[in-house]
């Protein structure tokens, strides 16, 4: 398959130019696959290298006692991040919640409902609209929405500012999760003299339910390891948070803060805080992928 | 079944039917409130500043003077930048995941890698980007201002937190939309296509630019859209690496500033009229990502369309 154009030349000895044709063919033929090879694993590079420093320059400072001590202030060593992973967690689960059952619930309406009616298709279209804003517009929004009417600075807003962010993901994703369910089984189920509740809840919903947290668990993926809807909404604190409705810290803001710092034990601190975060987002990504997708029918 | 329980059913069935429209609802009503939100925040600045925002070269907060162009020629030009550089190797792997050069476990490995590209978090990006990214660039930058002084791309004292610093960091966070869109378009060929080209002769190569690509067209064209829209958008890494400045400057190792960098970066500590004119900034931002993803999402739907037509 690869050049039988050459192949076709040798068998006839033909030496007219034809044949210089078909080797500089095959010639080209065999850069240009170097060619496209060479620049995949050209990207592997920075990637690897991302890779080695995380583990290199976070490994040093990683013990179960930066899970349980507070930043350590300019200059000073010692200490943890243990605030900013609570944070991270808390944040993270704030805005599940407020995302998740509407976006569970709009998914079921568009897909079992009314999948052809004026409502789905606009809530189609605003799902589509609302993945395609970048996520610091998110931050922005629970500013606006949030902190300006509150007047601080909060755990609530940064929760606010995730759940928009992973409103749509889990939206899409579960409509995608209810549309792999076969219509074979509505119809049964149906045929047995099921309401479209019982239909719902009892047939389609178990039957997406692996495929729909495969959804949940890649947004709480990408929304643990985002920075710019929680920098000017959950801002940050140095000290444990005694209730929602304060400066919260979160392992992404504390990476951004401490890596301009001109200390060398803060920077260390972020390359910590980088290794962890990545060990979250990936062990979560692998989960979902690994888990929950092997169920599913 | 009893008539009590059927009624009982129905109830509840048109209870949750009414649940899951009023999540719609909300669903709706998020975007038009973020929209509201951000349009009633930014009104002040707006009525002030008017078109001359869009068109101002300052942005000097304290003085009241509030020039957005720098920040949008910054987001353009990072933006391209990226584009420029992750187009070539996105494209090549998309063609090296969807072609048979090496067997299936290093495909596997590579399409791994690519995506795990895709999960690492901005921040990230943006700490390996200061450590290794920035000391590059300067040392490339302080060569080359050496040497083409004269080019108004390398004009001038050379800065490792620049403008093509933080391009490259970008591009290397786009490489995963480009390659995953493009690939699907190149698996989606029939395989008719690249099996009749195989038939008249052509060699890989020759199938691959004679025929699928032309057939792929649309959407990697789609991919490189989305992509642009990504890079946008993009925060964090970008305002760790490009030095946060509103001063116009051609060189390419100048420090520069984008839209979304401008926001990370004085949202915490605005006050009054900042934070007006900064929402004012994002409505142009989201006007941009906006047009960008709805000008991708519709050659995505053509492609889908004329793939559809080819099988």
């Amino acid at each position: 398959m690869d050049n039988p154009v050459t192949h076709a030349a040798d068998f006839f000895g033909d030496n007219s130019p034809d044949a210089t044709k078909a080797i500089s063919r095959s010639l080209g033929n065999r850069l240009l696959t170097g060619l496209c090879i060479g620049l995949s694993f050209l990207a592997m590079v920075p990637l690897v290298s991302i890779l080695c420093l995380v583990v290199k320059n976070g490994l040093p400072l990683l013990d179960w006692s930066v899970f349980t001590e507070l930043p350590p202030a300019a200059g000073m060593t010692g200490g943890g991040f243990g605030n900013a992973a609570v944070g991270t967690l808390t944040m993270v689960g704030l805005g599940l919640a407020l995302a998740a059952p509407p976006a569970v619930l709009a998914a079921i309406y568009i897909c079992e409902y009314d999948p052809r009616g004026r409502l789905a298709g606009t809530v189609r279209f605003v799902a589509k609209l609302l993945t395609g804003i970048p996520s610091i517009i998110c931050g922005v929004f629970a500013f606006a929405a949030v902190v300006v009417v509150t007047g601080k600075f909060s755990a609530v807003a940064g929760g606010v500012a995730l759940a928009v962010l992973m409103l749509p993901t889990i939206l899409l994703t579960a409509e995608q999760a209810l549309l792999g369910v076969q219509n074979t089984y509505r119809e049964a189920s149906y045929g047995l003299g099921a309401t479209r509740f019982q239909t719902v809840f009892r047939v389609v919903l178990p039957g997406a339910l692996p495929a729909i947290m495969t959804g949940v668990m890649l947004a709480v993926a990408r929304a643990a390891g985002e920075t710019a809807p929680l920098v000017f909404t959950a801002l940050f604190s140095q000290f444990w948070a005694s209730s929602l409705m304060e400066p919260t810290a979160s392992l992404s803001v504390l990476i951004y803060n401490f890596s301009t710092m001109p200390f060398e034990h803060q920077v260390k601190m972020a390359w910590t805080a980088s290794l962890v975060l990545v060990l979250l987002v990936t062990l979560t990504n692998v989960t979902a992928q690994l888990v929950f997708s092997r169920r599913s029918p | 079944m009893s008539a009590p329980s059927v009624l009982r059913s129905a109830a509840r069935l048109d209870c949750f039917q009414v649940l899951c429209a009023a999540a719609c609802v909300l669903v709706v009503g998020v975007l038009a409130l973020i929209f509201w939100e951000i349009l009633h925040g930014a009104w002040p600045a707006m009525k002030k500043l008017g078109t001359g925002f869009l068109t101002g070269t300052d942005w000097v907060p304290h003085r009241g003077r509030f020039g957005v162009l720098p920040f949008i020629i910054g987001t353009i030009a990072t933006s391209l930048i990226a584009l420029l550089l992750a187009f070539p190797p996105g494209l090549a792997i998309a063609i090296f995941l969807s072609e048979d050069f090496l067997p299936r476990p290093v495909r596997q490995l590579v399409r791994f890698v690519v995506e795990l590209l895709a999960a690492i978090p901005s921040v990230v990006y943006g700490l390996w980007g200061i450590f290794v990214v920035v000391p590059m660039v300067q040392t490339a930058g302080t060569w080359a201002s050496e040497r083409f002084g004269e080019v108004p791309l390398f004009a001038g004292p050379a800065y490792g937190n620049s403008l093509i610093a933080a391009g490259l960091v970008l591009a290397l966070m786009i490489l995963p939309t480009i390659t995953a869109i493009a690939r699907s378009s190149l698996v989606a060929v029939p395989h008719a296509l690249r099996e009749g080209a195989y038939a008249l002769g052509a060699t890989r190569w020759e199938a691959i630019f004679g025929v699928i690509l032309p057939a792929a067209a649309p959407g990697v064209v789609a991919a490189t859209i989305l992509a642009l829209g990504r890079a946008m958008g993009e925060t964090m890494a970008v305002a760790m690496l490009i030095g946060n400045s509103s001063r116009l400057s051609w060189s390419l190792f100048a420090p520069s500033g984008t839209l979304a960098s401008l926001l990370a970066n004085q949202f915490g500590e605005a006050e009054g009229l900042q934070i007006s004119a900064l929402l004012y900034a994002s409505l142009v931002l989201i006007a941009f990502t906006l047009a960008v993803n709805a000008a991708g999402e519709l050659v995505l739907r053509y492609t889908e369309r004329r793939t559809a037509g080819l099988r």
